[in-house]
């Protein structure tokens, strides 16, 4: 099969892999029909995430057809259209039984300080991600969720990531009525973010970014005021002075760890590698947000030490509430909100990429060119799916 | 001047929020949200029991953290660890906690290590690495154009240097050592 392969930072291409294999009984073998790309696989491509192996093949966000079972799995069948959570999970272990799938203890070896994540290093498990033709999906019984019939595949990748960890973003940010929020990064998830904190009864929502046709998507799509950083001096002095002085209610920071605004920052962690992140937008949440109020973390961050201050959080007597999305507790939900009209993920698709061009669709991804905001990845069996 | 004990008025009423934006409110309660409640109470949801998780087979050894009790019962197999790279890395798991820099430090060595020789091997067969692969979006997408008056493009310029710098390094090395080479010889 064809896969895409990670060939150290920066290089990525396309190579014949062998098509995986059931290797537990509650396994299963998805044919893939979409994938995309997402901002935090490019902390992957930049090598910023440790224990990336060379031909480890990306990709958390994907959806497809069933084309193998193991002997347990019992509610899947070959030929099921399947969404796939970018959470490996099993479903009963002490964290899933408290609905914390993404802090499974039962499928990542590798660390007990993440659980497992499709295509995103060892350090989540080792499992080979869904840029590639197939996948193996663990717990097929647990994960996936069949695609309703009402629901396109272009919504349906973009709910097992994007989607699901904005409104997870917005949520964990416990909005109530007429809180004024922030939402640092316009890249999907954040966008995603400003919407939901709508639905949620937002009074004001703000979204921070630089680059101009993110912001301007922030506008038409989300309703959103914005902010580019680019043009002040200090985007924590503008927050207050948007606030009255008193800050935000809640921040959520889906920016993560190559956050832009501050070029030292920038360049030890995303450059160099000495910083599990650059902590700039953690940074302008904490000191963005009001005395008392809550600070949502949904940009990803690797393991290695940043330099985030946390003096002030606590000082200010923040809540900090972060966490993976669990993808799957979000969906009954998301899906009425999809169904409803109220939430339309493919809004955001900006670019469809055959899978033989990804390393395009990485650089494109990677430099933003062009308006790049979700790149979808397409396979041979996309044709008509 | 003083902090007055309220908030500042918004531009906007519940009312006029929700004749603009479609679906305003309609999670203002948080029971409706699934994050609330945080945690749930409802031991063994959605998998099977634990006892019944069958173990996968392991069919080389598997590194794994040393704060867990036992290997996993389900893993990754993709890329098993091999060679130098596959020392340092199973160093690292065998020797250190997630708790300790030297862990992850130790991880991100293997991973440079790893590159480091699949770039050195690939110059060896039919298909070697490019340095930056997936350029050519830059003609197809606008390229510097798209770059004009970014804030980030100050620091795009040091990509080139970050990827280049480990080859020019590497290759002058190789290049002084046979120099010291060919002089002792002499």
């Amino acid at each position: 099969m064809k896969a895409m392969v990670y060939r150290g930072p920066y290089k990525v291409r396309v190579e014949d892999k062998d098509v995986p294999r059931i290797e537990h009984p509650r396994d299963a073998v998805v044919r893939v029909t979409r994938a995309a790309i997402c901002g935090s696989d490019l902390h992957l491509y930049h090598g910023m995430m440790p224990d990336t192996r060379i031909g480890h093949t990306f990709g958390h966000e994907f959806v497809g057809v069933v084309h193998e079972v193991g002997p347990a799995v019992e509610h899947l069948q070959v030929g099921d259209r399947v969404m796939v959570p970018f959470n490996v999970f099993c479903g009963s272990c002490f964290f899933c039984a408290r609905g914390l799938y993404s802090n499974c203890h039962n499928v990542n070896p590798n660390a007990t300080a993440v659980g497992g994540i499709y295509g995103y290093s060892h350090t989540t498990g080792g499992y080979d991600g869904g840029q590639a033709e197939f996948v193996r999906v663990p717990f097929a019984d647990v994960g996936p969720s069949l695609i309703p019939e009402w629901l396109s595949e272009d919504d349906a990748t973009l709910m097992t990531d994007a989607l699901a960890t904005g409104y997870f973003g917005a949520a964990i940010g416990d909005i109530v009525e007429g809180d004024v929020v922030v939402v640092l990064g316009a890249g999907a998830v954040g966008l995603f973010a400003a919407k939901s904190a709508w639905l949620m009864g937002a009074g004001r929502v703000i979204v921070v970014d630089h680059l101009d046709e993110r912001l301007e998507k922030a506008r038409t799509f989300a309703h959103a005021e914005t902010v580019n950083f680019a043009e002040h001096k200090d985007v924590v002095v503008l927050m207050k002075r948007m606030t009255d002085h008193l800050g935000a209610d809640v921040v959520i920071d889906a920016v993560g760890a190559e956050a832009d605004g501050n070029l030292l920052q920038h360049v030890t962690s995303a450059k160099l590698k000495l910083q599990g992140g650059s902590p700039v937008a953690l940074n302008w949440a904490i000191d963005g947000v009001r005395k008392g109020g809550t600070v949502s973390v949904v940009g990803a961050y690797g393991p290695i030490f940043s330099q985030v201050k946390f003096g002030d959080a606590l000082n200010k007597g923040l809540t900090l509430n972060m966490n993976q999305t669990p993808v799957k507790k979000m969906w009954p939900r998301l899906f009425e909100h999809v169904r409803n009209g109220h939430l339309v993920p493919s809004d955001l698709v900006t670019h469809r990429i055959p899978l033989e061009h990804i390393a395009e669709a990485y650089h494109l991804m990677s430099a933003k060119l062009d308006g790049c905001i979700k790149p979808l990845i397409t396979t041979d069996a996309s044709q008509g799916a | 001047m003083v902090y007055g004990p309220h908030k500042p008025p918004l531009p906007e009423t519940p009312e006029q929020l929700r004749a603009r934006i479609p679906g305003w409110g309609v999670d203002l309660d948080p029971r409706d949200r699934p994050t609330v409640p945080r945690l749930q109470d409802r031991p063994g949801l959605e998998g099977p029991p634990d006892e019944s998780i069958e173990a996968q087979a392991e069919l080389r050894p598997r590194e794994r953290s040393i704060e867990h009790a036992h290997l996993t019962p389900v893993f990754g197999t993709a890329q098993p660890l091999h060679g130098v790279s596959g020392a340092i890395r199973r160093y690292a798991y065998a020797r250190f906690s997630e708790g300790r820099a030297a862990h992850w430090l130790l991880l991100v060595a293997g991973d440079r290590v790893e590159a480091f020789g699949a770039h050195v091997r690939s110059f060896a067969s039919l298909r070697p690495d490019v340095p930056a692969t997936g350029l050519r979006a830059e003609l197809r997408h606008g390229g510097l154009g798209a770059r004009k008056g970014r804030v980030d493009a100050r620091h795009h310029l040091l990509d080139p240097v970050v990827v280049g710098v480990p080859w020019v390094a590497t290759g002058a090395g190789v290049v002084a050592v046979v120099r010291r080479v060919r002089a002792r010889r002499r």
